[in-house]
């Protein structure tokens, strides 16, 4: 068991056919059950064509049609990425996961309008995608530092994500699966949605919550941990060091109007029972003691 | 991306916000010209910088004759001037705003903002003008109105007319008020802003109301289709390392630390500065290379860190996923021979093919000093910057 994802996810890509599409489609073929998982890419102009015997067609409709899939990566690029979530959205597909960093926040806010009361759940954009080790991986993770296990990982970031798997992999603890939400201020699921799903998965144990500075959605999940979570959970915010006003990297990454700053994530964290560190080199063995006791 | 207050007007009297009269100046001269041309008997010298609390910091004055308009800008033009946001070494003032003087009778806050928990824009409108959106919201919270705004609806009459009326505007005033709501608000979603902030808005002597201030911080990932706005640019007013990184596409930020650091990935790049600054440090800088790290871009990151005269070490810190450790070893060594660094590197390789980027290093010849996690970099970076003093 996993969340979100397993072996029998079937998968769509949406923007397979550019340099970016095409060589992450390769890796996550080769990963695991990938071969059976990547059935479709969608490219108007390019429909019938084959790119490593993936069929190519011309909508995400006509690709949930032929092939049953339930499921599309985006790595359209950014002037055209919020317009591939809502075709993705239209055609009734369970789960989306866009890449894509640089997406207008305009044309974020009209997308995530236009989903409000649709099935389709939102990870992302601007994420590393998210993989359950050992069966399947949709995005942009090296999936050899990975291993199947029963640590759910949740962060806003691709590398700092690599970090706190390669050091529960080095520890000997694998995970159930690892979920990247994303860089940018107005995204999908959240580390509420995330969490909620992790404590409801009989395979995950506990969890490793990554967050970083802007926004409250990690106060607002250490509330609702505080009240719900039955499993323990491991939690670290980058940027105690962050100056206020400026975007460190990803454009959610700001501290502003006084809100958003690290110490008062951890606050609230710690408050919550989150099990917190300070040093981003501590999170596996930070799981490690807890799980011991 | 930001912008003066005269673009910022001159944004808001497009979407039919009326502004004081106003001609933005470089030189004392044309600002007598211009307060010449507006005429009229009182005048408002504006130091024109990015920086907000300008009026505390001595950057904005009033003139009651064409003398004192020289004065003042020949006072502003030039000075280094200190405010809050600023930092302590100011802003040189290049630009000036010479405006007509306004009858205030009382002054209101309103600002856009993107709400991340309602994922819409937000309106925010106070009675306490002049005074910052923070402190307002921080000493008392009741005294703001907020307004989250149907993205397919817009920002219609009645709650537009309902906001005016609840932080105090004159009836008399409403429908002025209501057409200045919706046009900020057409302004920011046209434009593809993150931020828009009129402080204050005024009510006139006659009832009029008028935007007495424009602030505008803009969506980078949205420039592409607004070449007017980045016309308004002013690279002035940035950091210049900030610019010269943006050239090589890469994410970095001016701190005031000694510690160097080169990472791949905004979210490992924040927490390698914590790291340091956890073990005694401080970071001299963000940096973050991305995911396609060429030798290049390396070799231009050096080069951005050796610029800064508090240098004294520098520590890279790379999970390999996609990028290859080989290949970001090799861009390492080549850029470090390139700018023949004369500080300690401390470099910390973890991931794809990890053992043949180490090797790469140690066979380099240069003294790299070699993290076998991200902790002991960092302590080793630490200890290496100590011993630099």
């Amino acid at each position: 068991m996993s969340i979100l994802i397993n072996k029998d996810t079937r998968v769509i890509t949406q923007g397979m056919t550019g340099k970016v599409g095409q060589f992450h489609t390769q890796q996550c073929k080769a990963y695991a059950n990938g071969a059976n998982c990547f059935v479709a890419g969608v490219n108007p102009k390019k429909a019938g064509e084959e790119f490593e015997g993936i069929p190519v067609y011309a909508s995400v409709r006509d690709a949930k049609q032929a092939t049953g899939a339930t499921v599309s990566v985006i790595y359209v690029p950014p002037s055209g990425a919020a317009a591939a979530i809502d075709e993705a959205v239209e055609a009734e597909l369970d789960l989306v996961i866009c890449i894509t960093e640089g997406i207008p926040v305009h044309d974020m806010i009209k997308t995530r309008y236009k989903m409000q009361g649709k099935k389709t759940l939102l990870i992302g954009p601007n994420c590393p995608g998210l993989i359950t080790p050992d069966e399947i991986k949709i995005g942009i993770m090296p999936g050899h530092i990975h291993k199947k296990g029963r640590i759910g990982v949740v962060s806003r970031s691709g590398t700092l994500t690599y970090e706190a798997v390669g050091q529960l992999t080095a520890l000997g603890y694998g995970q159930s699966s690892c979920v990247g939400i994303g860089g940018d201020p107005i995204n999908g699921l959240k580390h509420i949605d995330v969490l909620r799903m992790f404590n409801e998965d009989p395979d995950t144990d506990a969890v490793i919550m990554v967050g970083e500075i802007g926004g409250s959605d990690e106060e607002e999940c250490a509330r609702w941990i505080k009240g719900n979570m039955q499993k323990p959970v491991v939690g670290f915010i980058a940027g105690i060091t962050a100056p206020p006003g400026k975007r460190m990297g990803h454009a959610g990454a700001i501290i502003s109007g006084g809100q958003g700053g690290a110490e008062d994530k951890l606050a609230v964290m710690e408050e919550s029972g989150i099990y917190i560190t300070r040093n981003p080199a501590e999170m596996g063995r930070t799981m490690q003691k807890v799980l011991k006791g | 991306m930001k912008i003066h207050e005269y673009q910022g007007k001159e944004i808001l009297r497009e979407f039919g916000v009326p502004t004081p009269r106003g001609t933005a100046c470089f030189n004392t001269d044309e600002a007598l010209a211009a307060a010449k041309q507006l005429g009229g008997k009182v005048w408002v010298v504006k130091a024109q910088i990015h920086a907000g609390g300008r009026g505390k910091g001595g950057g904005v004055k009033v003139a009651k004759s064409l003398d004192e308009v020289s004065q003042y800008a020949q006072q502003i033009l030039g000075m280094q001037l200190v405010t809050h946001q600023t930092g302590p070494e100011g802003q040189k003032v290049r630009r000036l705003l010479i405006e007509e003087g306004a009858a205030i009778v009382k002054e209101f806050y309103v600002g856009m903002v993107v709400d991340r928990v309602a994922q819409r824009v937000a309106l925010l409108a106070s009675s306490e003008g002049g005074m910052e959106i923070e402190e307002v919201a921080k000493h008392s919270p009741e005294k703001i109105q907020t307004v989250r705004i149907d993205p397919a609806a817009g920002l219609d009459v009645d709650e537009a007319a309902a906001v005016a009326r609840a932080i105090g505007i004159p009836e008399v005033a409403n429908a002025e008020a209501v057409k200045v709501l919706q046009g900020l608000y057409q302004a920011f979603v046209e434009k593809d802003a993150m931020l828009a902030e009129i402080n204050p808005l005024i009510v006139t002597a006659d009832n009029h109301v008028v935007a007495l201030d424009a602030k505008f911080n803009f969506d980078s990932n949205a420039l592409y289709r607004h070449p007017e706005v980045v016309a308004m640019r002013d690279l002035d007013e940035e950091d210049p390392a900030e610019i010269e990184a943006s050239k090589f596409d890469l994410s970095y930020i001016s701190l005031d630390g000694d510690i160097g650091c080169l990472v791949n990935g905004a979210g490992l790049a924040m927490a390698t500065m914590d790291i340091i600054k956890l073990y005694g440090g401080s970071p001299a800088n963000f940096l973050d290379v991305g995911g396609g790290a060429t030798t290049e871009k390396v070799t231009e990151a050096f080069k951005l860190m050796l610029k800064n005269p508090h240098l004294k070490a520098i520590l890279v810190n790379i999970f390999g996923g996609i990028m290859k450790c080989d290949v970001i070893a090799e861009g390492v060594v080549a850029a470090a021979r390139q700018v023949h660094l004369t500080v300690p590197l401390v470099v910390r390789l973890e991931g794809t093919n990890v053992d043949l980027g180490k090797k790469i290093l140690a066979e380099s010849g240069l003294p790299i000093i070699s993290g076998n996690d991200m902790a002991d970099a960092a302590q080793k970076v630490v200890a290496a910057a100590k011993e630099a003093k």
